[in-house]
This record gives C-alpha cells, sequence and structure tokens, in this order.
C-alpha cells in the first residue's frame, strides 16, 4: 500500500507540474494578435499589476457581478489557503515558525472551506440558469472537493490518525525513499482523492488559477494609441498594396 | 411628453428593479430567429468560400485549431471557465427573450463543447462527462443562430472573474462559419460594398460630393456662414474618418454638422475622404483579422495620399474601439502624422479640448427644450477610451453635453458606463431580419431610459454610435418614444455653438441665404 502510494503521489506530482507548465508555456507562447482589454483599463504596467492583484485577492468583478458566488468563493478559496499554508507542517522538518501559528486558524478554515463548497453545490442544483450550464464534471469536482475536506476534518475530529507517520511517509517521499504510510482509511482516501486532483488539475477547469493570469481583457496595458502592438505571425502577412487606384471613369 | 402611456406590444420592464430580475429560462425561445445568409457574391469578395463546403466539417475543426494557436484569448477563455454563473444573468439578450442559450456562458459553450471534443483529453475519452459534443450539422446551425444574436458588447466579460469575453468567442465563430462558407448577409454585403466604394453604403464620390454640399447650404441657410464639408482637399491638416450614415440619417447628419461647426469654430482645415469615407469595420463583427486590416489600410492611404497631419474620428462605437485599440496595430506605424495629437483622435476629444481651450462660443439655452440623458454604447465604453484618463470614454462625452446643455440626468447607475446595456443592434445585428432580437434587446436599456423620463422628465437620450442612434430610431418608437428622442452628442454641440459673424435673430436668417446662394 505504502508503494502504490508513493508511486501514485510521484506520478501525480510530475503530471500536475509537466501538465500545468505544459499549458503555461502554451499560454504564454500563443500570441494575442489585437488589444483587447476590457476598459476602462489601466494605461499603465504598474496600473494592471494594481488591477491583476484586486482582481486575484479579492475577486473584484465577482463581487460587483454576483455576491453570492462571491461569498461561497471567499470562504472556500481563502479556506483552502489556509488549510493549505497548514498542511506545510507535514513536509517541513523543523516546522517553520508562521506554520506552526497558523495551525489553530487553518483547522476553522477548513470549516469555510465546506461552507464555501456547500454553497456552490446548493447553488449549482438549486439555480435554474446554473443548473443550465453545468455538466458533470462541474458537480464531480465540488464533489471532488468536499470529499477532500470532509476525509481531512474526519481524521482531525473524528478518528484521529497517526499523523506523524503520515509526515514521515512524505518527508520520505521528498528524499525518494518510501516510508510506512499508516493503511487507516481516512488517510487513504483523503490522500487517493488529493492524487486524483492533482492529476487532473492540468486537463480540467482548474486551469482557471492559471488562466487568470493570461485573459488579455484584464492583463494588457490600455495603451494602443501610443505602442504600436504587432503579433508575429500579423506581422508575417502579406503588405498591402501602397497608394490609392484610380476612381474608374464616370465617378 | 408622457411616453409610458403609450407602450407598444412589447413594452419595458414595470421598473428599474425588475431589469435585473432573471427571467424565467424558455428553452428555445429565439432558436428559430436566424439573420439572413450570405449569398456567393457577399462572401467571396471577402476571400471566403460562396457556399457551404462540402468537407466543412474537417475544415472547421482546423480553423478551430489554428484560431487557437494565433489568439491567446480563444485559447485561454476556453480553458478557463469554471461555469460559476457570474455571468449568465448579464446578457441584453437573455434578460430580453429569455432563452438559455444566450446567456453568455452558455453561448460560449456552443463552440466550447465542440472544442472540448477534438483538442482536450478529457472531451476526446470523455464527451459526456464535460459536455462535449461532435460538430454536426445542427451545431453549426446552432451556431449560426446563437452567434448572430450576440453584439460582442463585453457586458459578460465585466462580469466574469476571469474577464471571459464572449465578444471573442462569438467573433471566433463567425470566423470558423464564414471559413466553410456559411456567412451573414447584412457583415458580408457591407464589407463587400465597402472594398467596392469605400463605404458601407455603396455611395461613389459624385453623390457623396453631391450630398456635402446640400448639407453646406443647409448650413449656410441656418447661419448665414459659409461653413465648409469639405471632401478629398489634399494638405488639409485632419482627415475626418466619419461612419456613412453621418452623411445621410438623421440624427446622424446633425452631428456631422456638429463636427463641421466645431472645425469651423477652431478654425483648422480639414477634410473627409472619398476613398475612405467610411469609419465602421465590420471586419470586427465576423473576427476577420485580414479583412478588418484592409478595412483600415484605406485609412492609412488615405491620410497619406491627402497629406494630412492628423485623424479625427466621428461619433461611431465600433469604429472607435477599432480606431482606437487596433488601428495602429492594423494599419500602422502612423509615423507620417503630427505626434503631437493622440491617433487618432475622437471629435469628442477635439472637441472637449476646444472647450476647455474656450474656442467655442456657446449657448446653452439652445437647448432648453431638451432634458437630456447619454447611452455609453459598449464598444466605446469597454473597448476603448478617450482622453489622457482612465474613463475617459465615459467623462468626456458628459462633459461636452452638460456644456452645451442645461438639463442631463444620468440614467441607473448599473446601466451606464462600465455596466452599460448595448442598444441592442450591434455587433452586426442591425438588421431587419432580426428586429424581433432587436427589439426585445433594447428592454433593459429602454426600462431605465424611462425610469428616467418618470423621475426627470428625460425626453431625449444622446449618443456617439451610428448603429446605437439607427437601432434606438427604430426601436423607441416601440416603447412610447419617438423615433427622433435619440440624439447625436454633437447635434446638441451644433444646437449650442454660435459661430463667429453668425446671425443670431432668427428673421435675419433666410433672407442671408438667399442673397448669398450662388
Ligand atoms: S458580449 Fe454582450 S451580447 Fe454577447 S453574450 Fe456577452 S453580454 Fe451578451
Ligand atoms: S462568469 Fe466567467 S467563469 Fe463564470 S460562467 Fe461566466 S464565463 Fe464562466
Amino acid at each position: 500500500m505504502s508503494t502504490l502510494y508513493a508511486v501514485l503521489f510521484y506520478v501525480a506530482t510530475v503530471i500536475l507540474i509537466v501538465g500545468t507548465g505544459m499549458k503555461v508555456a502554451r499560454y504564454a507562447r500563443t500570441p494575442a494578435p489585437l488589444k483587447i482589454p476590457v476598459s476602462p483599463a489601466p494605461r499603465t504596467k504598474r496600473g494592471v499589476w494594481f488591477r491583476m492583484f484586486r482582481e486575484v485577492a479579492f475577486f473584484q468583478s465577482l463581487f460587483k457581478s454576483n455576491r453570492w458566488i462571491w461569498v461561497f468563493a471567499v470562504l472556500f478559496h481563502f479556506g483552502m489557503l489556509l488549510v493549505l499554508l497548514r498542511h506545510l507542517r507535514y513536509f517541513t522538518q523543523p516546522v517553520w515558525w508562521w506554520v506552526d501559528l497558523i495551525q489553530p486558524i487553518g483547522v476553522y478554515a477548513s470549516f469555510a472551506m465546506l461552507a464555501g463548497l456547500g454553497g456552490l453545490l446548493l447553488r449549482r442544483i438549486v439555480v435554474p440558469r446554473i443548473r443550465y450550464i453545468s455538466s458533470p464534471s462541474d458537480y464531480l469536482m465540488l464533489a471532488l472537493f468536499l470529499g477532500i475536506v470532509i476525509s481531512g476534518m474526519g481524521m482531525k475530529f473524528l478518528m484521529p490518525v497517526d499523523i506523524l507517520a503520515v509526515k514521515q511517509f512524505f518527508l520520505g517521499l521528498m528524499r525518494f525513499q518510501i516510508n510506512e504510510l499508516p493503511a487507516q482509511p481516512g488517510v487513504l482516501i483523503h490522500l487517493g482523492l488529493v492524487a486524483i486532483l492533482m492529476i487532473i488539475f492540468p486537463i480540467s477547469k482548474l486551469l482557471h488559477a492559471p488562466g487568470v493570469f493570461f485573459a488579455p481583457s484584464r492583463t494588457q496595458v490600455d495603451n494602443a494609441r501610443e505602442f504600436r502592438h504587432l503579433s508575429a505571425w500579423a506581422s508575417q502577412l502579406p503588405p498591402l498594396p501602397e497608394g490609392i487606384p484610380e476612381p474608374e471613369e464616370g465617378k | 411628453m408622457a411616453p409610458l402611456d403609450k407602450k407598444e406590444e412589447y413594452g419595458a420592464f414595470d421598473s428599474v428593479d425588475e431589469i435585473f430580475k432573471i427571467p424565467a429560462l424558455e428553452c428555445g425561445a429565439m432558436a428559430d430567429t436566424n439573420t439572413f445568409a450570405a449569398a456567393p457574391e457577399h462572401n467571396e469578395p471577402l476571400g471566403f468560400p460562396g457556399e457551404l463546403i462540402d468537407n466543412w466539417q474537417e475544415v472547421a475543426i482546423a480553423k478551430m485549431g489554428e484560431l487557437a494557436e494565433k489568439n491567446r484569448a480563444f485559447q485561454v477563455y476556453l480553458d478557463a471557465c469554471v461555469k460559476c454563473g457570474a455571468c449568465t444573468d448579464k446578457c441584453h439578450y437573455f434578460l430580453g427573450t429569455g432563452d438559455p442559450k444566450n446567456m453568455p456562458v452558455a453561448r460560449q459553450d456552443l463552440l466550447r463543447s465542440v472544442y472540448r471534443r477534438y483538442y482536450t483529453f478529457a472531451g476526446k475519452y470523455f464527451p459526456w462527462l464535460v459536455g462535449a459534443r461532435d460538430l454536426t450539422k445542427e451545431v453549426l446551425d446552432e451556431w449560426y443562430t446563437y452567434y448572430h444574436q450576440c453584439s460582442q458588447c463585453r457586458r459578460c466579460s465585466v462580469a466574469c472573474p476571469y474577464g471571459i469575453d464572449t465578444a471573442e468567442i462569438s467573433m471566433a465563430a463567425r470566423e470558423i462559419l464564414d471559413t466553410v462558407g456559411v456567412g451573414q448577409k447584412y457583415c458580408n454585403e457591407i464589407i463587400a460594398k465597402l472594398k467596392k466604394t469605400g463605404n458601407n453604403l455603396g455611395l461613389n464620390p459624385k453623390a457623396l460630393r453631391a450630398t456635402l454640399e446640400d448639407l453646406e447650404e443647409e448650413l449656410e441657410d441656418e447661419t448665414g456662414i459659409p461653413v465648409k464639408l469639405p471632401l478629398d482637399v489634399k494638405g488639409a491638416d485632419i482627415l475626418l474618418i466619419t461612419p456613412s450614415a453621418d452623411f445621410f440619417a438623421e440624427p446622424h447628419i446633425d452631428g456631422l454638422l456638429g463636427y463641421a461647426k466645431v472645425f469651423h469654430a477652431a478654425g483648422v482645415s480639414w477634410t473627409i475622404s472619398s476613398y475612405a469615407s467610411e469609419a465602421a469595420n465590420f471586419g470586427m463583427f465576423i473576427g476577420s483579422y485580414e479583412n478588418m486590416r484592409e478595412v483600415s489600410w484605406r485609412i492609412r492611404q488615405a491620410a497619406k495620399d491627402l497629406g494630412v497631419k492628423r485623424i479625427v474620428f466621428g461619433e461611431c462605437g465600433h469604429a472607435w474601439r477599432v480606431g482606437y485599440s487596433f488601428l495602429n496595430t492594423l494599419a500602422g506605424p502612423f509615423d507620417f502624422l503630427d505626434q503631437n495629437y493622440p491617433i487618432p483622435q475622437h471629435i469628442m476629444e477635439f472637441t472637449s479640448d476646444a472647450i476647455d481651450d474656450g474656442i467655442l462660443k456657446i449657448d446653452k439655452s439652445k437647448n432648453d427644450e431638451f432634458i437630456m440623458t447619454y447611452h455609453d454604447s459598449c464598444n466605446v465604453a469597454r473597448g476603448s477610451s478617450m482622453g489622457r484618463k482612465e474613463g475617459g470614454q465615459f467623462d468626456l462625452p458628459r462633459k461636452v453635453l452638460k456644456a452645451v446643455c442645461n438639463h442631463f440626468y444620468d440614467m441607473e447607475q448599473d446601466t451606464i458606463r462600465e455596466n452599460t446595456f448595448c442598444c441592442g443592434g450591434g455587433g452586426g445585428l442591425l438588421t431587419d431580419d432580426l428586429m424581433d432580437l432587436r427589439i426585445k434587446g433594447a428592454k433593459p436599456r429602454m426600462t431605465a431610459l424611462q425610469q428616467v423620463t418618470t423621475d426627470h422628465g428625460v425626453n431625449k437620450m444622446a449618443a456617439i454610435c451610428a448603429i446605437c442612434k439607427t437601432q434606438f430610431s427604430k426601436v423607441m418608437p416601440k416603447y412610447g418614444y419617438g423615433m427622433d428622442d435619440i440624439m447625436s452628442v454633437h447635434q446638441l454641440v451644433a444646437n449650442a455653438v454660435i459661430l463667429d459673424g453668425q446671425e443670431t435673430e432668427e428673421d435675419d436668417a433666410p433672407e442671408t441665404a438667399a442673397t448669398e446662394e450662388k
């Protein structure tokens, strides 16, 4: 079992990093032929950084466009951020002081995640227009996250596991050695689902995470009149004829 | 006037809050609303096959892949949507029709589902899981229907946490359709006409000159001053590029007279070009970079040929988006023009500067009968800017309006500026065969207008887009307004500007005109 999970995590990590890396490289490589910032847009690079910061840190557009989704999305994403930071203690030895510090907050954050996910799922089922646009994968994605959160919380609050052994397992993986993973159902379910999540990341809508940094509508600077923006392929187009043709007779 | 009593068959929402109430989904409500298809003679001049080609499926799929390689927006937008639904209630066509396929994300999905099927791992092996589907003739028809129910207004993009812009998807879809020979008559016919005559109407230089001369006479009758509307004048300072509707349609013409008066008062020399007598660039609507480039190229050639120093655009929404955001890319660099002015410049920027410099003599009371509001046109609001500051596209027109009239009230905040609602006729939908869609799509805007009519007695709305003006003069009567309740901003400028030496007593004017007639 330990070997199986070790292999699973190595594979998942490679897929996550290589797959997402390839996607990001593709986004970065693909040219934007025209300036299409959604205006009013910043006129400077610094302004764009600020715009993106507001988007990523506060979900500014979502806040303006749909308050309920915003609430659930914030609960989920920032809960997840804290929970992830809290998990750093399973990968560091000695544990960084600030990771120690946020341990209690991280526990509460899991409730925020749960509430956020629950809200999003509920909306998807109850609101007709969101139900209309949902495919099976959209529900499954939420179910996957819910499974991870619930199994994680289960280990914390209901069926405590030998967490030190789990930590040894991961510290071992990081040094390419396979230590014993406690074969408790909570651990296996939680880690199995996490591995699945890592594997599907580069082929699913989770790509919105890197994608947000590549959307020309938000990341471009509004300076088309000042600076000529020309994509590589457009500069290769055959030149158009110079001059004005003689008007046809009679005109 | 009391437009609220005169509601006709369509009727607005009861109150401004109702605009944002989400309609019950009515599947297929607009499925049969189709715009006329282009004939071979409309498609071919644009470089597209005349009619649906035999191996259309193969070609369409390949084109989709090509676009993903060539356009980052297309590529990222197809991947990044999380189906959160924040955009679903932002489209005026959805709010007006209730057809779920007019929800922006659902509109994107018509194409995304096919892209997934052929270009993504999940779609190739687990199509049912991610809602991927094969490209069939039904799907192609559905694209044609619903990508011609999107005015590419970008209201949905503002709402999306990732800025996903349905307009980009709809442009790409139309380009794919064109590539396999399925064009829309309205857009393609117009582009073909422009390539032949230099404008969307097919006006030849002779007819254009005659029209401008008529307008000169009209101006002289009114003011007693020979205000010129010059055509093809070499060595003029400014080349005016304006939508051809300004030459013949109401209220557009009055806007053109306004530009002429402002130029006259500012004492600059200017000209219109018969070779590039059109600001509109329908290449954008069909998502064709090549066609858009060709149309833009004419402006560069005209500017070079006439030896002008500056280019100024008249009131036209998508023309200004192409002018402001794309022209430098498509037809630049404009190193032969005077670099002290923005290239190109908007007439609103010109007039605003003229007001700041105190060049214009203005009598605001001339517009006292009008209680104004302002409609932000979507391509100006969300696809371009003006002036030196972010948001100038909202502030400059309002500033100019307030400088020339005494009564101005804005509509509900969520329906103006970057949240403005499309007039319902943008994006190549301004055609009679889509009248039903146009009227329904105008509903949110009309409701917001009725609110300010009730609250403040607003009786006229101004806009700076040729499409908006035409659309409103057609649909406003359906909502109880008159067809002339839509005005050009420069029409109000024209009313208020007093030219040097102008006869101000009304009874003198006809005489002067009569004596000076040549
Ligand atoms: S771009 Fe405008 S018309 Fe098109 S889907 Fe978005 S909101 Fe609707
Ligand atoms: S708001 Fe953006 S991410 Fe959300 S459903 Fe619409 S397009 Fe997709």
